[in-house]
């Protein structure tokens, strides 16, 4: 592989030449740093949204498995609306209509507004792993809590919840990985996160292979990284004596 | 609060700009679940015979698109193959074909096949036999059309999921119906009117085929 040439990442992004030890200093900037800040984009936009999609998700969940027929029709409508519409279109969405429509959020950033709308896109998903959990629980478990005196909210909090979410720690581990991926569609709306970087660091400098290679890199580290973490908590919370947390 | 016009969507700049990408969108969408189909059926069948290098590199090509982080749904593939791009004013459409779609939807699809062909009770595989029948007579008349049947669900929805991953195209400049209602939107200087329409009528496809498919089941799963 004569032809790579991995000193690309060396060079300043203004005058092309070569910075030794790679990293620019007093305000010059290395395709190596600016690597390193998109991937900084990339993990606040995926982590950030994974929160606003885990607590939307849960909660529509939830609503789904009550016995109230208003919130399950609200539970459910969410999650079709969010669930079939692209979420390039719902990028585009938050990022040109909602400002348009609703004047107060003018002056938000693009960033927290691609953060809502993969949070949101994403909650969807996540809140029908989550009905799906408590669905898999037997019925007797909510009769059983109910009957000892628990309200609703104390019978999900005590008795459903608990095991729920043990179950769909699998399926909401490759819902947070499928986050990282999505995550490179904010780069349709101008996020210097790393797709955005790759399309331009390779118009600049020509060198495509090496600079997808980095960036695939760094996309399978970060994914990885979040199906380690989330296994090892799977594994932390197993409730001894039950296979995989389940039955 | 700002006034919303969509007197110029009229028939004929529906026709001119999003027609076209209409089009698009949905050969890709049967382009792909086609080749996914065929790939997929091919993977689940190596995984399932009984040759172990079959199933060696029926798992190998898996896992790799599986555990790519690229390689589901992330624009990030396409450019990742510049010798495809170059040259024609039609590389981008031929990469979005070839590379993205069926790659990924047969990884996905050999999954679904898989479940759909192990769900065919043994006794079946058995009565193919005793009947005299090779191998592939019996995947082709006895078993396959039994798992696509008990599948046809999980297959349409998964779709469904492709026809709105098309919309990723826009990432490598492809013409579908994403692209359509944004060019129009920017030539009338009226993104917000078509970015709305473009979500309705995303929705409204996705939702009522989703619809569709909820009844479909529910009638095979009478027959069962």
């Amino acid at each position: 592989m004569s032809t790579w040439d991995w000193q690309v990442f060396c060079k300043d992004t203004i005058d092309g030449e070569i910075v030794p030890r790679c990293f620019g200093s007093a305000g010059d900037v290395t395709y190596l740093d600016w690597l390193l800040s998109a991937w900084g984009w990339t993990l606040s936009v995926s982590l950030l949204a994974l929160l606003v999609a885990l607590a939307f998700g849960s909660l529509m969940g939830i609503l789904r498995t009550t016995p109230r027929r208003g919130l399950v029709l609200l539970g459910n409508a969410w999650t079709e609306l969010f669930r079939n519409i692209p979420l390039l279109v719902q990028i585009f969405l938050w990022y040109h209509v909602v400002p348009a429509l609703i004047p107060p959020l003018r002056g938000v950033p693009s960033f927290i507004l691609v953060v809502l709308g993969l949070g949101l896109f994403t909650s969807a998903r996540i809140s029908e792993q989550v009905k799906a959990g408590i669905q898999s629980l037997p019925r007797g478990q909510r009769m059983a809590g109910l009957a000892m005196g628990f309200t609703l909210p104390q019978t999900y909090r005590y008795v459903l919840l608990p095991m729920a979410f043990r179950i769909v720690i699998p399926p909401l581990t490759s819902e947070a990985m499928n986050i990282v991926k999505n995550s490179a569609v904010a780069f349709a709306v101008s996020i210097s996160e790393l797709t955005l970087f790759a399309l331009q660091a390779q118009e600049e400098t020509a060198r495509g292979i090496e600079i997808y290679l980095a960036v695939t890199g760094l996309y399978f580290i970060t994914a990885f990284a979040i199906n380690r973490v989330l296994h090892f908590i799977e594994q932390r919370v197993r409730v001894p004596g039950m296979i995989g947390g389940g039955h | 609060m700002l006034a919303l016009d969509f007197a110029f969507l009229t028939p004929a700049v529906v026709s001119s700009y999003v027609l076209k990408g209409f089009v698009f969108s949905l050969q890709l969408t049967f382009i792909a679940m086609l080749g996914g189909i065929a790939l997929g059926t091919v993977l689940a069948l190596m995984r399932l015979s009984s040759k172990s290098w079959l199933i060696a590199a029926g798992r190998r090509l898996r896992e790799h698109h599986a555990q790519h982080p690229a390689g589901d749904g992330d624009p990030l593939v396409l450019p990742a193959h510049p010798a495809g791009s170059i040259g024609r004013p039609l590389g981008a459409e031929y990469v979005g074909h070839h590379h993205l779609h069926p790659v990924r939807g047969g990884v996905l699809l050999s999954e679904i096949m898989r479940a759909g062909i192990q769900s065919i009770p043994r006794g079946q595989v058995f009565a193919g036999q005793a009947l005299g029948m090779t191998y592939a007579q019996n995947m082709r008349l006895v078993v396959l059309p039994q798992a696509f049947r008990n599948m046809l669900p999980v297959l349409l929805t998964q779709t469904i999921i492709l026809f709105q991953d098309t919309s990723l195209v826009y990432a490598i400049g492809a013409y579908d119906l994403l692209k359509g209602f944004e060019v129009a939107g920017k030539n009338f200087n009226r993104p917000v009117e078509t970015y709305l329409v473009a979500a309705v009528l995303y929705f409204s496809i996705s939702f009522s085929l989703s619809m569709l498919v909820r009844k479909l089941q529910q009638r095979i799963a009478i027959v069962r």
